[in-house]
């Protein structure tokens, strides 16, 4: 019929050895990078006190991250993520002040997050907003709001159930706080949900390729809404450990939140174009940014210069993204 | 796949797989289609021709369920359907491959492969915990495309790290592997080279072979004469004529694609 058989497609052994390798193996070694030169430079830094700390140091920005992952997985961005959490400890906080459950009071405050990110999810959804506007204007509402509703001032928040996951045990020399234990817990939660069912891998599909993911048959604006209103839960389950972490409910708190947390996704190998990355990187990007902090404490450096050094490096993080996205 | 198998009769009278009457579409003032019949058989490729904007893609939307015709019948194995979205149309077994656009590069091929129908792990990881069966997913990649008889470097590979045809070939291996009544395929080598292109048309032939019809939409007059069993040839929202390559060269086909030769549509 033809002379044209095709020949055997032509092996791409190189790119293809690529695949294989270990996704979060970069941000590990930056990782280690930045412990060197800290262990080097203050003997403090590897005391296992100084571990347990920058542990829960991490475990705010950590957990937010898990959130701020989702989105960006979906090539969106989210920069209400620290004023979401906070609504959940102002709300909270003030309930249990005026004398209601405090568990009644977070379940109510969590539920006020989850919806918060739902109205997030349905604006970018059901009326294509970009989700920078979004969530930028989620931010400057809510931030106003809470300050409004505290008359602007924080309010110290004792009590035992809201402070639950501020408790402490002891492993070894380590000392842990049921805040750490939940962080993980919620990051393998969501790593389950993102590598093992079909809802993940729609997620990368949407994020990856909205249209084929259209074409197959995927609900893409229902999955964008649960995904905004999974992030939202996430905030508000953050607001608990916040409080654990702190007993304050700050309508100033987490100004750096947006910064430290897309840090994290970016510099743990989440692409800001969509559909790449994972928790993994993340967990290790949250680290990363743990203990740049407390590193830089430990030296006895501004905080300014903390803000500065993180903001370097998301703009570092990003631009590698961008050079692997050219070479693809 | 049984009564697919059938082997197409060279004469006589070969099974209708997908029949559509009297098709209208118009866009405002535009008729995209104006009252088109068409016929796919068992078994066969089918080549859809056509200069820009003759109608070929609004035919080929109306009869996956991507665009409802204002009128018209179509009917599938003689029953009349009426699809609403493209979903019921995969669902009735009719399985379409795009120009583009139809995979997710960061994924590897089984994910793929299986994309929107993923299996799930059997018993409650499935049903519960709605895990994933990646193992079967991967053995069943792996098997469809040993069927179809088409080489990848390996099945873990993300599409991203495939050249061109392999790309569409996964795209191709999809719509085999799904499709029970017929696969559609809307310009499948246009952005191939020569001998990419050879790989994806290999791939239709074997689809083919293996007793599914399918309609192929294409500008390659070679490539088009090489695999069609048939060219259906539109016009300006019609039907000019179904030719056989056998019958007809290359520039009679053009020259009724362009008008300059008119033929009793029959
Ligand atoms: N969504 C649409 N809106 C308006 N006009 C359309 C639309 N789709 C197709 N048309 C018009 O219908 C006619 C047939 O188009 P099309 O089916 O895409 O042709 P082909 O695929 O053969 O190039 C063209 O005149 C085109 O401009
Ligand atoms: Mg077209």
């Amino acid at each position: 019929m033809s002379s044209a058989t095709p020949s055997a497609p032509e092996a791409s052994a190189g790119l293809f050895s690529r695949t294989k390798a270990i996704p979060a193996v970069g941000p590990i070694l930056v990782l280690l990078a930045f412990c060197l030169v800290f262990a080097i430079t203050n003997p403090r830094f590897l005391a296992p006190h100084n571990q347990s700390i920058i542990l829960q140091q991490t475990i705010v920005v950590g957990t937010l991250a898990i959130g701020q992952t989702l989105v960006i997985l979906t090539a969106g961005i989210d920069l209400a993520v620290g004023a979401i959490c906070v609504l959940g400890t102002i709300v909270a906080g003030k309930l249990v002040l005026l004398g209601y459950d405090p568990l009644l009071s977070m379940l109510f405050a969590v539920f006020l997050c989850t919806l918060s990110g739902f109205v997030a999810g349905a604006l970018v959804s059901r009326l294509d907003l970009p989700p920078f506007i979004v969530t930028l204007g989620t931010l400057g509402i809510l931030t106003a709001a809470l300050r409004l509703i505290s008359k602007g001032g924080a309010f110290p928040v004792q009590d035992d159930f809201l402070g639950l996951t501020g408790n402490t045990f002891r492993v070894g020399s380590f000392v842990l706080t049921y805040g750490v234990i939940a962080m993980l817990l919620l990051y393998a939660i969501v790593w389950y949900l993102l590598n093992e069912t079909r809802w993940g891998r729609h997620l990368y599909a949407i994020g990856n390729n909205p249209e084929a993911a259209r074409l197959v048959g995927i609900p893409v604006r229902l999955h964008l809404l649960q995904v905004y209103a999974l992030a939202g839960l996430i905030y508000g389950l953050t607001a608990w450990l916040a409080l654990g972490r702190i007993p304050n409910a700050d309508p100033n708190a987490l100004q750096t939140a947006n910064l430290d947390s897309i840090t994290a996704v970016v510099i743990g190998g989440t692409s800001l174009f969509g559909g790449r990355g994972g928790l993994v990187g993340t967990l290790i990007g949250a680290l990363i940014v743990g203990v740049l902090r407390n590193g830089l404490t430990l030296a006895g450096i501004d905080p300014l210069w903390q803000d500065l050094v993180t903001g370097i490096l998301v703009i570092v993080a990003v631009a590698f993204d961008q050079l692997s996205r050219r070479r693809r | 796949m049984s009564a697919l198998t059938a082997t197409p009769e060279i004469d006589g009278a070969p099974r209708i797989v997908l029949e559509a009457r009297n098709i209208v579409k118009s866009y405002g003032h535009v008729v995209a289609l104006d009252g088109v019949d068409f016929d796919l058989r068992a078994g066969e490729i089918l080549a859809v021709v056509g200069d820009n904007g003759a109608g070929k893609s609004t035919l080929i939307k109306t009869l996956t369920g991507a665009v409802v015709p204002d009128s018209g019948e179509i009917l599938l194995d003689g029953q009349p359907v009426h699809f609403k979205g493209p979903l019921d149309a995969r669902h009735r077994g009719i399985e379409t491959v795009y120009q583009d656009l139809a995979v997710a590069p960061a994924l590897d091929i089984p994910s793929n492969l299986f994309l929107g129908r993923e299996l799930l792990a059997p018993g409650i990881l499935g049903s519960v915990f709605r895990r994933l069966d990646k193992r079967r997913m991967r053995e069943e990649a792996e098997k469809a495309m040993a069927d179809l008889k088409f080489r990848l470097p390996s099945i873990a590979s993300r599409v991203e790290n495939l050249s061109g045809g392999q790309r569409q070939g996964v795209a191709v291996a999809r719509a085999a592997v799904f499709a029970r009544k017929l696969a559609i395929m809307d310009e499948p080598t246009a952005a191939l080279g020569v001998r990419e292109t050879g790989q994806v048309l290999e791939l239709i032939r074997a689809i083919r072979d293996r007793g599914l019809p399918v309609v192929l939409i294409s500008h390659n007059m070679p490539n088009v004469f090489e695999l069609a069993d048939r060219i259906f040839i539109m016009r300006l929202g019609r039907r000019a004529a179904v030719v056989s390559p056998k019958t007809h060269t290359m520039a009679d086909v053009v020259a009724i694609m362009t008008g300059a030769v008119k033929v009793e549509a029959g």
